[in-house]
């Protein structure tokens, strides 16, 4: 078994939105993730799923360090990436990247490609030959050369997100953060950006933790999942028995809505649960179980005690009350 | 770790130099023919152009192309006073038999370099300030800057012009700098507002966590994305600073005589409407046509620059 590259212990980040009370003195918090765990290993790609406000991207963007943690902690390589205080040094800012969902508000329009890849070149690379770099970071995502004097707007989507992913991989990073690379683009593109960050992965031995909302895309590209509810996550697990036997009932709620086009493909799904409601407002996380309101085996103690994380097989754990408590009858049949 | 390389030799290396160099070369000279497109789809925008840079010309020529070079002085002939528009003298003579002509574009002269001296002077720190206060938004430093910012928006500018003017030594210079002192504000404001959207963009928070520089950030990715409105309200402002000026001028307070200036010829001509109608009219004329050559460049500025972000 290959080792932990980056190590998130009972991570929580919650957004003070506003303050209530006579004096305005009680802050109005969001709990945008609130208490998760899970390790990336060396060279995988560790896929994170969730609706919308499930703080999937909370996850990603505290690890690269657009915020500091509420509390918990993130470890790369052993290293702790949030100290005391003050900065990240240079070297950890060098080892993780991010490329971000839309393209088209990551790239500086005011400036050109030669001029947006230079910037992490001249950081973290400055003995290196710039523009020889600049070549073979163009070639590396299949990009014509001309392309260095052309600003953002002139490219397409697909083009944009290659820049992207060219400009997160300048600094050489052996850890990058894909936060759904491909929502942003057409179906036709969508394709040519995965095989791309695939061949990536491979030429370069890097790690992706890819975030993103698209099941299906998920089954291709991750070989491990977690899923996340209200900042909380509720099962990790292999890809293939992720997708084949599903503990968490939101889990099969989400594997159930997947659209398909045959029968068989219908037939292959693990069960059948109607999805129902919508996810809440993180404001007002829900008791208990954040999932009750919506799950169908809820039992009375979902509503008053927040389960724990059990494990239920190999590298498989599961947050929910149905399994794994000790002495009680497994829900499965 | 594989590192992308390129295996080359040195004359290969030599031929991908010159290669880029052509690019961009293309691409500089490219870029200009779009942004010149971009102007010249609106027919009105290079109306303004032409007449902005005319009546620069103009002004700078001023000592060749006028008629009676002295009449900008020290200068009185008063057999030949309050003549109307004739061939001697295109534009009349005033109440001291000098050519109005020549007058106006001397005139132009001291209004042009009050709107230039007055934007180079507020511009910079306008912008500056607003830059600063957008990139540290919700901190004291924001609340600091615009704080200042509104005291000084709170004061109507053309009376702490007359203020200063009037406790200084009344002149062009000391109008110049009352006007300054009023004017930078808005460019805080303008620019606060652009700084603090920007500030969460994506690709800031892409510089800032590969370890960008505060210069970077502010200079680099943030000031050329605020450039375009900054522009857009340098031209429509030209305009009203030389409004100011003329004001200015037209109570006493700026330019002094005999210097020619259009706020004082149109303020002495006054008196002798509506008889000797050509005295005021013709410097007013003047200000209309140098306001709305500039009013027309602002607004096809303002469309360029729109039509780029499509």
């Amino acid at each position: 078994m290959t080792a932990d590259i980056l190590t998130i212990t009972d991570l929580k980040k919650y957004f003070v939105v506003g303050h209530k009370g006579i004096r305005r003195r009680e802050p109005i918090t969001v709990k945008a993730v609130d208490g998760v765990s899970f390790a990336v290993r060396e060279g995988e790609t560790f896929g994170l799923v969730g609706e919308s406000g499930s703080g999937k991207s909370t996850v990603a963007y505290v690890t690269v360090g657009m915020y500091r943690p509420t509390a918990g902690s993130i470890h790369f390589r052993g290293q702790p990436l949030f100290g005391e205080k003050g900065e990240r040094p240079l070297a950890l800012k060098k080892e993780i990247q991010i490329v971000f969902q839309d393209p088209g508000s990551s790239l500086n329009p005011r400036r050109t490609i030669k001029q947006i890849l230079e910037l992490p070149l001249r950081i973290h690379r400055p003995q290196d030959n710039r523009l020889e770099q600049i070549l073979a970071l163009l070639e590396m995502v299949e990009l014509p050369a001309d392309y260095m004097y052309k600003y953002p707007r002139m490219l397409g989507g697909g083009e944009k997100q290659m820049v992207a992913i060219a400009r997160a991989l300048a600094t050489q990073p052996s850890f990058v953060i894909l936060d759904e690379p491909t929502s942003a683009l057409d179906v036709s593109i969508q394709g040519k950006i995965i095989n791309l960050l695939m061949r990536l992965q491979r030429e370069f031995h890097l790690s992706y933790l890819f975030i993103t909302h698209d099941l299906s895309l998920m089954r291709n590209v991750a070989s491990r999942v977690a899923i996340m509810y209200l900042g909380k996550v509720c099962e990790i697990a292999e890809t293939v028995e992720f997708f084949r036997s599903p503990y968490h009932p939101y889990t099969q709620m989400l594997l159930s809505s997947i659209p398909v086009v045959s029968e068989e493909e219908e037939q292959l799904k693990p069960r059948k649960i109607i999805s129902t409601g919508e996810i809440p407002s993180p404001v007002n996380i829900p008791s208990g179980c954040s999932f009750h309101l919506r799950c169908p085996y809820k039992m009375e103690i979902c509503t008053r005690i927040d389960p724990v994380m059990v494990q239920v097989g190999e590298g498989h754990l599961v947050r929910c009350h149905l399994h794994g408590q000790p002495g009680e009858a497994s829900h499965e049949e | 770790m594989g590192q992308p390389r390129i295996n080359s030799s040195s004359e290969a290396a030599a031929l991908v130099a010159q290669r880029i160099r052509q690019l961009e070369r293309e691409s500089r000279r490219e870029n200009l023919g779009r942004a010149w497109y971009k102007l010249s789809r609106n027919p009105m925008s290079v109306v303004g152009l032409a007449m902005v840079l005319s009546l620069i010309l103009l002004a700078i020529a001023a000592p060749w192309v006028t008629p009676y070079p002295k009449h900008a002085g020290p200068f009185t002939d008063f057999a030949n006073a309050k003549i109307p528009p004739c061939g001697r003298y295109l534009l009349g003579t005033d109440q001291i038999g000098r050519d109005i002509l020549t007058r106006i574009i001397f005139g132009l002269r001291s209004s042009l370099l009050m709107g230039v001296v007055v934007l180079a002077l507020v511009v910079p720190p306008g912008v500056l300030l607003g830059l600063l206060a957008g990139y540290f938004h919700g901190t004291w430093i924001d609340t600091l800057i615009m704080r200042i910012t509104d005291i000084f928006l709170a004061v109507p500018p053309l009376i702490l012009a007359l203020a200063v003017a009037s406790v200084l030594k009344p002149n062009l210079w000391n109008g110049m700098m009352a006007v300054s002192l009023m004017w930078w504000p808005w460019y805080t404001r303008l620019v606060y507002g652009l700084a603090v959207a920007l500030r969460n963009e994506y690709f800031v928070t892409a510089a800032e966590i590969t370890g960008a520089s505060a210069g970077h950030i502010l200079f680099r990715e943030m000031l050329p994305n605020v450039l375009s409105p900054v522009f857009t309200k340098m031209s429509i402002d030209i305009a009203w600073v030389i409004i100011i000026g003329s004001m200015l001028s037209y109570v006493g307070l700026g330019v002094q005589p005999p210097e020619p200036s259009l706020g004082t010829m149109i303020s002495d001509g006054a008196r002798y409407l509506p008889d000797q109608w050509w005295i005021a009219v013709f410097p007013a004329l003047a200000i209309v046509v140098v306001v709305l050559g500039f009013n027309l460049l602002g607004d096809g500025i303002r469309d360029m620059f729109a039509a780029e972000e499509i």
